[in-house]
């Protein structure tokens, strides 16, 4: 029963209102003051905040750990989906499942069973110690943890893409005599590149913006083991608001650049889109 | 779209030649080994980790470490909140996907990009961002707080930062399904003289229904494990506003692994659990569409 029928065009018009007053406010609202409180003290502070040697540390460490991470996930990425989507076997679905299972994972718990097999106490511990390795609370255990939380992002994106692709063109192409690498480079390549451009632009963002496995993991030595995003928290906690929000203001720009990027290739290539969906 | 038409038309016109010229594609053994060997590595050898650690402690002992009380109470608001989260993403998110879908209005399209914000915003950016709006001189909780509402250090902060990282998913799962949607069928209904409300209640829910699920069950998925975004907001008050990521967290930070490796998990399988859950979903989702088109 509804009370009193409104035009159809004016309820619409109240449903958009909603609709866009809850986008502004619950997610437009904390990027724009991610950079108003970043410049609140002026610009001079702001510059003064980033040029901190502990903040360009851990934004090195930061663009250290994204470019070990998102390089050995593509090549995952690209190996699995060409095992996934040119060839039949038992047991696919089961495998792109377990692809998927860092999606499910909580992020401390990523960084958790890290812990568990190269802690201190760990099934590896005693061995690494001996050996003078260090994994948890080091580089090694934050880009390990980084890649588990990356793990599918590049490989999701490709499978239904080059599932929907196909084998005939690769089939051709050794049929005139290329071999299976020339087939991949000349033939497959041109025709996921779009797609691969894309999964790894989401790989990067989420390997430089992750923090709850990183977190565990890293040990918070600061100049040495604080990406960006532990540094931010760090700087929040001594309740130092310019200069944590302006270490934000960085990476809150890399996910602007991210979403414009996405958006333009999602113009260009709307078949990309409706991979993402499933799994944002 | 052409890749459907290639699939759909070649087989028949080309089955002579295919199978001819079909040769099995090289690289098999090679990808394949490389695939599992990796998995292997990163994802299922740590991952058993978790159980047979888990494993040490006895069964008794385990359920004594994962029904503690704060243990209960964390683990009771982590998932508290994220259901009331999808269901609030549940109603809003329709809202929005539907005004994206089916109205023209300026700026559309950078509002359709934001959407994709909570996803691409490191969430520690986001948690301080969001505790700076909600906190009592925030700019949206020096309003609140007047009327007595307190958001920033109680569960309700909870809750916020897990309507902001679930709604991309609830709209983004919405979106391609209202859009395939045909608009002559809810023309027709309000032709005949059906409401908005009638059309949207007999016509438009029963066509979005398993998405509008699988929307909502994946951003519960994500929010019962978010880590980032809500610490900051919440407060960590035990037994009030502590979430179960961070009782992890303590009890690593207290050296108890094997407890924090318990709660891990009874967490674990309630992701694995929804996993499946979701994967019945979108199956259920795909299908519908088929049978539709």
């Amino acid at each position: 029963m509804t009370p009193a029928r409104l035009p159809a065009s004016l309820a619409g018009n109240l449903l958009l209102i909603v609709a866009l007053l809850y986008l502004g406010v619950l997610v437009a609202l904390p990027l724009v003051v991610v950079f108003v409180e970043a410049l609140a003290k002026g610009g001079t502070a702001y510059l003064a905040a980033l040029s901190d040697p502990d903040t360009r540390s851990a934004l090195r460490l930061t663009l250290l750990v994204a470019s070990v991470t998102v390089p050995l996930n593509l090549v995952f990425g690209v190996t699995a989906s060409w095992a996934i989507a040119k060839f039949d076997f038992r047991g696919k679905n089961m495998l792109i499942t377990l692809i998927d299972l860092p999606f499910a994972v909580s992020p401390v718990i990523a960084g958790l069973i890290y812990v568990l097999v190269f802690g201190a106490r760990g099934w590896f511990g005693p061995w690494l110690t001996a050996h003078n390795i260090h994994i948890i609370f080091a580089v090694p255990g934050i880009i390990l943890a980084t890649i588990f939380v990356t793990f599918p992002f590049v490989a999701r994106e490709l499978i239904p893409l080059m599932q929907a692709q196909g084998t005939e063109e690769e089939q051709t192409a050794i049929s005139l005599g290329a071999s299976g690498w020339q087939a991949f480079r000349h033939v497959t390549l041109p025709n996921i590149r779009w797609g691969l451009l894309y999964g790894v632009l989401l790989c990067n963002a989420r390997a430089m913006g992750e923090f709850g496995a990183v977190s565990v993991v890293s040990g918070h030595i600061r100049g040495l083991t604080n990406t960006l995003p532990l540094h931010i928290e760090i700087l929040h906690n001594e309740y130092n608001p310019v200069a944590a929000f302006s270490s934000a203001s960085i990476l809150a720009l890399l996910a602007l650049v991210t979403l414009i990027a996405k958006a333009l290739l999602e113009r260009r290539h709307p078949e990309l889109r409706s991979g993402i969906a499933q799994r944002a | 779209m052409n890749t459907t038409d290639r699939a759909t038309v070649l087989p028949l016109g080309h089955q002579g030649r295919r199978h001819r010229t079909f040769r099995v594609l090289p690289g098999f053994s090679l990808t394949m080994g490389v695939t599992l060997a990796y998995l292997s590595l990163i994802v299922l050898i740590p991952l058993s980790a978790a159980f047979l650690r888990s494993g040490s402690l006895g069964p008794r002992q385990f359920w004594h470490v994962v029904t503690a009380p704060r243990v209960l109470a964390s683990l009771r608001l982590s998932f508290g909140a994220s259901l009331v989260a999808a269901l609030v993403n549940a109603v809003f998110g329709f809202i929005i996907a539907w005004a994206l879908t089916r109205r023209r209005f300026p700026m559309r399209r950078m509002f359709d990009a934001i959407i994709d914000l909570p996803f691409a915003l490191p969430t520690a950016v986001a948690g301080i961002a969001l505790t700076a709006l909600y906190s009592s001189n925030g700019w949206i909780g020096r309003w609140l707080e007047p009327l007595g509402i307190k958001v920033a250090y109680t569960p309700v902060g909870v809750v916020v930062a897990l309507c902001f990282i679930g709604l991309p998913f609830v709209v983004r799962t919405l979106q391609p399904v209202l859009a395939d949607l045909d608009r002559e069928v809810e023309r027709a209904a309000e032709t005949l003289g059906a409401s908005g409300v009638q059309t949207f209640r007999w016509v438009v829910l029963p066509a979005v229904w398993p998405a509008l699920l699988t929307g909502c069950a994946l951003a519960f998925s994500r929010s019962v494990g978010e880590y980032g975004s809500v610490i900051f907001i919440a407060g960590n008050v035990p037994m009030v506003s502590e979430i179960a990521p961070l009782m992890i967290m303590t009890k690593l930070e207290q050296y108890q692994y094997a407890d924090a490796t318990a709660i891990a998990v009874v967490m674990l399988l309630a992701s694995f659990g929804l996993m499946l859950l979701i994967n019945g979903l979108q199956l259920w989702t795909q299908r519908r569409q088929r049978t539709r088109s």
